[in-house]
């Protein structure tokens, strides 16, 4: 089963690859764009047929090794 | 006096690690990540480099490796762990020490001599030291410490914060923060003040023919304290 997880800096913390990225969109025109935020994405998958069963692993993941909770938060999709 | 510098794939600094520690008097032995022990040691050193290329987080892989239960259990029975740069790193994400070292403030590497204040001497790493401010070289991308405000609160209540930026005079101002560290930070100590992480390198700073000798200063006054 393939289990979905993105990884994006908290709110209030300083994302300078985003801050570049948005100043960039800016600077083509897309004018709208005031903010952006970078993360990461993985797809994981887990030798398991029960969904509940790999999800809680996968958060498990996040916890140990995925996400830094110090900056980062996780999202299972 | 007895250390041991840990060797993970892609660590760069091991072997100048191992020079300055031999220079001073140590009784130096290296230690491959996938061992399962360290051998007797007084004092355990995460070099610098890029253990596994920076993977995921700078220093994450390395703290999920074999030989990290060993780090942390001597760590925790009170030995002297210090993690220079990726060392730093590599601490932090075991949760040795808190926060984390973010991306430098304006996305560049910074490869550069740097001065540093001692903000803390009750510890056996600067205790002594002959000098508040050292001159002493970084070469990060990786050297932003940031922690929540609870954290550097207790930072500061505890005196764990070990060196921070500033310049030849040690003002530690906003105008001598090379990478946005929060508070100037280039070095943090644990709570029982055993554990050292920081940015800077001494062990590059060990010859003044080469570089300067501010390193020197803290090689031998740790040797000295140990003693």
């Amino acid at each position: 089963m393939k289990i979905k997880v993105v990884v994006t800096l908290k709110n209030g913390v300083l994302d300078p690859q985003g801050k570049a990225i948005q100043q960039t969109l800016n600077g083509m025109s897309f004018s709208n764009v005031d903010d952006v935020r970078q993360g990461k994405f993985f797809e994981i998958n887990v030798n398991e047929n029960d969904e509940a069963k790999a999800k809680s692993q996968v958060e498990e993941m996040c916890k140990k090794l995925l996400a830094n909770l110090v900056i980062e938060d996780y999202k299972i999709l | 006096m007895k250390s041991s510098v840990i060797i993970f794939p892609g660590s760069n600094c091991d072997r100048d690690m191992d020079v300055a520690l031999k220079k001073f008097g140590f009784k130096n032995q290296m230690v491959w990540h996938n061992d399962q022990s360290i051998p007797k040691s007084d004092l355990i050193v995460l070099p610098g480099g890029f253990s596994y290329g920076d993977y995921l987080r700078c220093g994450s892989i390395a703290s999920k490796s074999k030989i990290i239960k060993s780090v942390i259990d001597f760590a925790n029975s009170g030995g002297l762990v210090l993690g220079i740069c990726n060392g730093f790193q590599i601490l932090t994400e075991t949760g040795l020490l808190p926060g984390i070292l973010q991306q430098n403030k304006y996305l560049n590497f910074i490869c550069k001599n740097v001065f540093v204040k001692v903000k803390d001497k009750q510890n056996k790493y600067f205790k002594n030291i002959k000098k508040e401010i050292l001159e002493l070289h970084i070469a990060h991308n990786e050297g932003n410490y940031f922690c929540s405000e609870d954290e550097i609160k207790s930072l500061e209540d505890n005196n764990q914060i070990a060196v921070t930026y500033c310049n030849e005079n040690g003002n530690d101002d906003d105008e001598n923060n090379p990478n946005g560290a929060i508070k100037n930070i280039a070095g943090i100590l644990n709570d029982k003040k055993n554990v050292l992480g920081m940015m800077p390198h001494p062990e590059r700073m060990i010859d003044k023919y080469l570089s300067g000798e501010d390193g020197s200063l803290f090689f031998e006054n740790l040797i000295g304290n140990l003693k």
